[in-house]
């Protein structure tokens, strides 16, 4: 099935979907990487209700346009390096989409069967596609760990193909191939 | 943006030495920023064969994200992926190269030129802090490989040196009596169990010699070998068709989705092992391989067939 969601995506729609699915997002995503989740979960502070909204491993290239930042080559990184962190940033944030490439363990598996979330792979590589999808940055937390590991606040607009890798019912076409 | 032409290389004479310095800083960081918007010619030409070979709809479906994504990057002039690496460059040096002193100095100015220019991302991290430097700039970057030969010629293999693709890499010594059998079976366990966060279809090095750093450096060199190169010697090359056959059997294919093929080359480099030891070394290259090779003559002019 292929889906095209909106920020924020309710349980219902996150719980809808299945393992092989496509998705084109619209909205909010944020992106964070190993040090932002450290963070996010020991330090906390950042003010930012992320309920409903899309988590994208990412350590993007971003420029200074005049006043606005400009979004130049944004594709996903693994997944599987921020799964010790997923788990509680799932259930802290109820976050409902995260987007990165490769596969996520049990832990994170689990905690998309709790909390109603999915796991999405973007096509890894495929940054200026993926920047293309990106209308506007929306601002920037924590650029003091750098420019791969700060948050990074994205509009996005049609962001895709992500394919649903772990689903909310066991799902997990990583692990099954 | 295009290589540079010939009559735009080198307009400043040999005798002034630093003038001389800077435009050949200046058209090697042009040559950096091309390599981080454009795959070269042999890499680009098997994605698209492989992509036109692919029956799987979900691997079709990356492949097309792929093709348009070289696309963007080539109209846009934009970095094919964010993450450009730490620069490398793989110098074989004649002795008698006129600008030989002064190589290190363009090499890291280049890089640094191209960092700002294409832009390229702050990949330089310390190891003990976690501080990202902010300017591609520290210890050992851009990393810089030498090799002197004779001659009044350079040879530069320039290569984005990822973090994703490299994540799989490792370099042990194995006894003589696990010897190639066992290396064979840890390089089809780690591309399974790692390949897939390296950015699949990958580009495979592997690395035989008498110890770990030796098999780790032939690996890197290996995985710099153009695509569809042979090594010369034919058990080498018989290990670079069985690891190819084994490898694509694992249906990796692209971002993971499966598919027909997993890599798009493996190459091996070897030296001689010692009676006591059979080192064994694995470098893994991305789907987006962004590595150039470019010869310097005496006269400074800079040429490169690895782009149209």
């Amino acid at each position: 099935m292929e889906y095209h969601l909106k920020t924020p995506i309710d349980e219902e729609t996150v719980r809808k979907l299945r393992t092989g699915d496509i998705l084109y997002i619209t909205g909010r995503m944020v992106t964070l990487r190993d040090e932002g989740h450290a963070r996010f979960l020991e330090e906390g502070g950042a003010d930012i209700d992320l309920k409903g909204m899309v988590l994208y491993h990412c350590g993007p290239i971003i420029t200074k346009d005049g006043d606005g930042l400009e979004v130049v080559s944004a594709g996903p990184t693994t997944s599987m390096r921020l799964e010790k962190f997923e788990k509680d940033f799932i259930k802290k944030t109820g976050i409902s989409l995260i987007v990165g490439k490769g596969g996520m363990g049990e832990s994170t598996a689990e905690a998309c069967r709790e909390y109603g979330c999915v796991h999405g792979i973007f096509p890894g590589g495929c940054a200026v596609a993926a920047a293309s999808k990106i209308k506007s940055v929306g601002g920037v937390i924590w650029e003091d760990l750098g420019m791969p590991e700060a948050m990074w606040i994205f509009d996005a607009e049609e962001f895709g193909p992500v394919t649903v890798n772990i689903d909310t019912v066991g799902g997990n076409l990583m692990k099954r191939k | 943006m295009k290589v540079p032409k010939e009559e735009e290389n080198m307009k400043a004479g040999i005798e002034n030495g630093t003038k001389i310095g800077k435009d050949l800083e200046s058209v090697l960081a042009r040559l950096l920023c091309l390599l981080a918007t454009h795959l070269p010619k042999d890499v680009a030409q098997r994605i698209r064969e492989m992509a036109e070979k692919e029956n799987d709809g979900a691997a079709k479906k990356v492949y097309d994200c792929m093709l348009e994504n070289m696309s963007l990057a080539d109209s846009l002039a934009r970095p094919l992926c964010q993450d450009t690496g730490i620069p490398n460059f793989y110098v074989k040096a004649g002795a008698d190269f006129p600008l030989l002193g002064s190589l290190e100095g363009i090499l890291k100015g280049a890089a640094a030129k191209a960092f700002k220019d294409a832009p390229l991302r702050p990949n330089a991290v310390d190891p003990f802090t976690s501080k990202n430097t902010g300017n591609n700039e520290g210890p050992l970057a851009p990393y810089i490989d030498w090799q002197i030969v004779e001659g009044d010629e350079v040879e530069i293999t320039a290569y984005l040196c990822g973090g994703g693709c490299s994540l799989p890499g490792f370099a042990l010594v194995l006894t003589p009596g696990e010897g190639i059998e066992k290396a064979k079976e840890l390089i089809v366990d780690k591309i399974l169990e790692k390949g897939v966060n390296a950015c699949p279809p990958l580009v495979i090095g592997v690395g035989i010699g008498a110890s770990a750093d030796i098999a780790a450096k032939l690996s890197k060199k290996a995985l710099l070998r153009k695509i569809g190169t042979e090594n010369g010697n034919p058990m080498a090359k018989d290990l670079e068709k069985e690891l190819f056959e084994k490898l694509n059997s694992l249906k990796i294919g692209p971002s993971g989705m499966g598919g027909a093929e997993s890599v798009l080359a493996v190459n091996v480099e070897f030296g001689v092992r010692h009676p006591a030891t059979f080192a064994v070394a694995l470098a893994t290259g991305c789907w987006a391989t962004r590595r150039a090779t470019f010869r310097i003559g005496k006269d400074l002019k800079v040429v490169s067939e690895d782009f149209d």
